[in-house]
């Protein structure tokens, strides 16, 4: 089985999502990286260490920068021949690319999966996670988006040999204009060991401060509810659930969050779950490890504080 | 400008759903539908830009049993001109929509196609890519925000980091996300108004697209249940909790 990972990166690095994509190709096969971009040699030279790489193409252009979905899908297909299965992380960048690829390619693709069983058969998440679906692909070549909180982070290894891949075509189709980051210290979302997040429960976004303050004395990441991103309390990149970040970390605190079906689907795989409602029926409890009963504005500072004194 | 936007007959997202015994799939009988909620979003966006004097017409297509009908109806209660359904089972999988899509594509020449980003019965996140693969047109996912400017469009997208701004010839397809907008209520006079408006049925066998699926569904299975969790008095209790049992801090 010969496995090609189309890899996100920021130039330096890889995403946070790529290496645990690295990890479910290693188990189906020989795995090639294709690191595309304007400038991408750092990230090239950092895919060639991840455990089970054997090899990195990297092609370069200016034509790749930003998220060049056309551009990036062309290249791709100058190369998919070669075969058996192509694979993305399920982030923004997977999403966007992999169906662009496989429909291209006349294949279904499989979306988003959490389990291998063979070469052709996977399991994966559908209904937010409430029901798992074991498909059977009939199709000459798996284009597959790979959920990253389902497989572990590739470890690492002496360096594979990095090649140049000569870049596609510039279809032209599209202009990048620019992006807008959200800047923080907090770590990323989707990397996190802890994470605490606020829903609708905040009531605003000057509430959020009083996560971000609990936040920081853990050294977590904030998440939100699609609820508070409803509300406008924090940006979207921060939702956790079905339609935002799906995410596992070692601690999930879930403050002032009901715990509507969509949101329990981005995050109830966390090994420890925490959830502070005042609402003693919020549905949030029936999956919570620890829950307390009480009024959030009045226990996050307490916990902010006890947290500090010890 | 002409606009056909896709919408989606789903299980209405506030119902939990159950997996079938059989494990064959999950429970749809007596089971409330309704539009998924990313294409109420699309719907919304065409309306908007139908009213703002950009596009003149909005053809709203889905794919899907005879029912699916009633979801047109909404979008053509929501603003839509005419509706279009290939009838075929629910389950229709996100490539070969995208190949009805085309074929509706080729009769309507549509300027800008906008579907919405997921549906949430099956959560694939593919057929508006898949429809602009097809077509070999830019294509712009998850945005917040669309403007027309003679034959492009500028853009902007809701990536992992932040926000991502492209400007992409038409014709494109978009797909939306969340804070695009917020869809609008349907009211009496404009449901009535709506089944008064143009829907046509057809087979996909008129438009000459094979169907046939590419994945067989071998089982369908509850995923794992979590432990039942305990109940803490206070904060104080949390933290000893989360220190010496869980031993997360």
């Amino acid at each position: 089985m010969a496995v090609l990972v189309i890899a996100e990166h920021d130039g330096k690095q890889l995403k946070s999502g790529v290496t645990n994509a690295l990890t479910a190709a290693a188990k189906l096969g020989d795995v090639t990286v294709l690191v595309a971009g304007n400038q991408a040699g750092d990230a090239a030279q950092a895919a060639a260490k991840v455990a089970g790489v054997k090899k990195v193409l990297l092609s370069e252009a200016p034509h790749y920068e930003g998220s060049a979905v056309e551009n990036l899908a062309a290249l791709v297909l100058t190369i998919a021949e070669q075969y058996t299965h192509i694979l993305a992380p399920a982030s923004s960048y997977g999403k966007n690319v992999a169906p662009r690829v496989a429909a291209s390619l006349d294949v279904q693709q499989i979306s988003e999966i959490s389990g291998i069983e063979s070469a052709d058969t996977f399991v994966r998440p559908t209904y937010a996670g409430n029901a798992m679906a074991t498909v059977q692909s009939s199709d000459r070549i798996k284009v597959i988006t790979i959920r990253g909180t389902a497989f572990d982070p590739a470890g690492e290894q002496a360096a594979a040999p990095v090649e140049t891949l000569a870049p596609g075509p510039d279809l032209g189709l599209s202009q990048y204009k620019g992006a807008e980051l959200s800047k923080s210290e907090r770590p990323e979302l989707t990397a996190a060991r802890i994470i605490v997040s606020g829903g609708r429960g905040l009531g605003s976004a000057e509430n959020f401060k009083i996560l971000e303050a609990l936040a920081d004395k853990l050294g977590a990441a904030v998440g939100a509810s699609r609820a508070a991103v409803d509300s406008g309390f924090m940006p979207n990149e921060y939702q956790v659930g079905q339609t935002g970040k799906i995410v596992a970390p070692e601690l999930y605190i879930a403050v002032g969050i009901s715990g509507a079906i969509q949101h329990l689907a981005g995050m109830k795989d966390s090994k420890v779950i925490v959830a502070i409602n005042k609402d003693a029926e919020a549905p949030i409890f029936s999956v919570a490890s620890y829950w307390l009963v009480d009024d959030l504005f009045k226990a996050v500072p307490e916990l902010t504080k006890e947290l500090g004194s010890s | 400008m002409k606009v056909l936007v896709t919408v989606k007959r789903v299980i209405d997202p506030y119902v939990k759903v159950r997996v079938k015994s059989d494990g064959t799939g999950v429970e749809t009988a007596n089971i409330k539908m309704t539009m998924n909620p990313f294409c109420e979003i699309a719907v919304e966006q065409a309306v908007r830009m139908k009213e703002a004097g950009v596009v003149t017409e909005i053809v709203v297509v889905s794919v899907g049993a005879l029912q699916s009908q009633e979801t047109l109806r909404t979008a053509m209660a929501m603003g839509a001109d005419r509706g279009i359904l290939v009838e075929a089972t629910p389950d229709v999988e996100p490539l070969a929509v995208a190949k009805l899509v085309k074929a509706i594509i080729a009769k309507e020449n549509p300027q800008l196609v906008i579907t919405g980003k997921q549906a949430i019965d099956d959560d694939s996140n593919q057929t508006g890519q898949m429809i602009a693969a097809l077509m070999g047109w830019p294509q712009a996912t998850f945005i917040s925000n669309i403007t027309v400017n003679g034959d492009n469009a500028d853009v902007t997208r809701e990536i992992d980091g932040g926000l991502e701004r492209l400007t992409i010839k038409l014709p494109a397809v978009v797909t939306t996300d969340l804070r695009l907008n917020e869809p609008r209520y349907v009211t009496l006079p404009n449901i009535m108004k709506a089944k008064k408006k143009p829907l046509e049925v057809l087979k996909p066998e008129a438009l000459g697209v094979d169907i046939t699926p590419r994945l067989k569904t071998l089982k369908v299975q509850e995923p794992p249940s979590r432990n039942a969790g305990v109940k803490v008095a206070d904060v104080k209790e949390l933290v000893a909790k989360l220190k010496n049992e869980a031993r997360v801090l």
